[in-house]
């Protein structure tokens, strides 16, 4: 059985999720987002991956959440506020989220993972840097170009082109 | 442990359908986003919670991998939207026609 921190941070992550979601504003949702990462970084704390957690941290809650609100701040006032959405696709769309979570969280009850206990001790984070540079190593020298190269490409789509350098000295 | 491993992966089937729904439902590019960065969360839990419950050290490993390339997927994505407001002064998704086949 699941105990009250558990309890706790679930309600904060789904209800900050929903919140995200569904707040008028965008800035509030994006705060709301925050809370979401949070939470989750709060159950990696519960399953002993602190390493996990607080990367989670530093890249979620420290760095991309922090990307989302400045990219909100660009955007003009009344676009923040304007809820663009249809009635009727909202109410499929619920119904969607409903069936989904019925019928995925019955094949995960019915299955053998309830079942599933341990007492063995949690992974040593000296693990997971054994893991990188022994059997990961290619993958880590790919996630590195990756990174960079999509830091490039965002850099170079964003860049305005329309004006000069000298306007831009101006 | 009290917490069970069913625990974890319920909290991460709710926020899968949670994301599932605001991609079906909202014509915000921005808030799209948002749902993206739900089910990829949803993601990285399951991964660790499994790779805790087996026990394996793999489950840690891929969430650091996963995390840093949701990072990547963001910069790019909130560019696009810096991209398509400039270009249509908006950020509905439905004004986007040139992206229309």
């Amino acid at each position: 059985m699941a105990d009250a921190a558990f309890l706790a941070l679930s309600v904060i992550t789904i209800g900050s999720a929903i919140a995200a979601l569904e707040l008028r504003s965008l800035i509030y949702g994006s705060i709301a987002l925050m809370g979401t990462l949070g939470g989750i970084a709060g159950f990696f704390f519960l399953l002993d991956a602190p390493f996990v957690a607080l990367f989670q941290l530093a890249v979620y809650v420290g760095s991309i959440a922090v990307l989302i609100l400045f990219t909100v701040m660009l955007v003009k006032r009344e676009l923040i506020f304007k809820k663009i959405e249809d009635k009727r696709r909202k109410f499929a769309g619920i119904g969607l989220m409903l069936v989904m979570m019925v019928a995925l969280g019955a094949v995960f009850l019915d299955s053998g993972i309830k079942t599933i206990t341990t007492d063995e001790p949690a992974t040593n984070f000296r693990d997971i840097g054994t893991d990188f540079v022994t059997y990961y190593w290619p993958t880590l020298i790919l996630m590195g170009l990756i990174l960079a190269g999509s830091v490039t490409g965002a850099l170079v789509l964003a860049k305005r082109e329309d004006v000069e350098n000298d306007q831009r000295a101006n | 442990m009290t917490n069970e491993l069913i625990d974890f992966t319920l909290v991460s089937v709710a926020m899968l359908a949670i994301g599932i729904y605001g991609l079906a439902v909202k014509r915000n590019f921005i808030r799209m986003l948002f749902a993206v960065e739900i089910i990829i969360n949803a993601a990285n839990l399951n991964l660790v919670a499994f790779g805790r419950f087996l026990p394996h050290s793999g489950g840690q490993t891929l969430a650091l991998f996963s995390i840093a390339i949701a990072a990547a997927e963001v910069a790019v994505g909130l560019s696009l939207i810096i991209v398509a407001y400039r270009m249509y002064q908006n950020i509905d998704i439905a004004d986007f026609r040139s992206l229309k086949g």
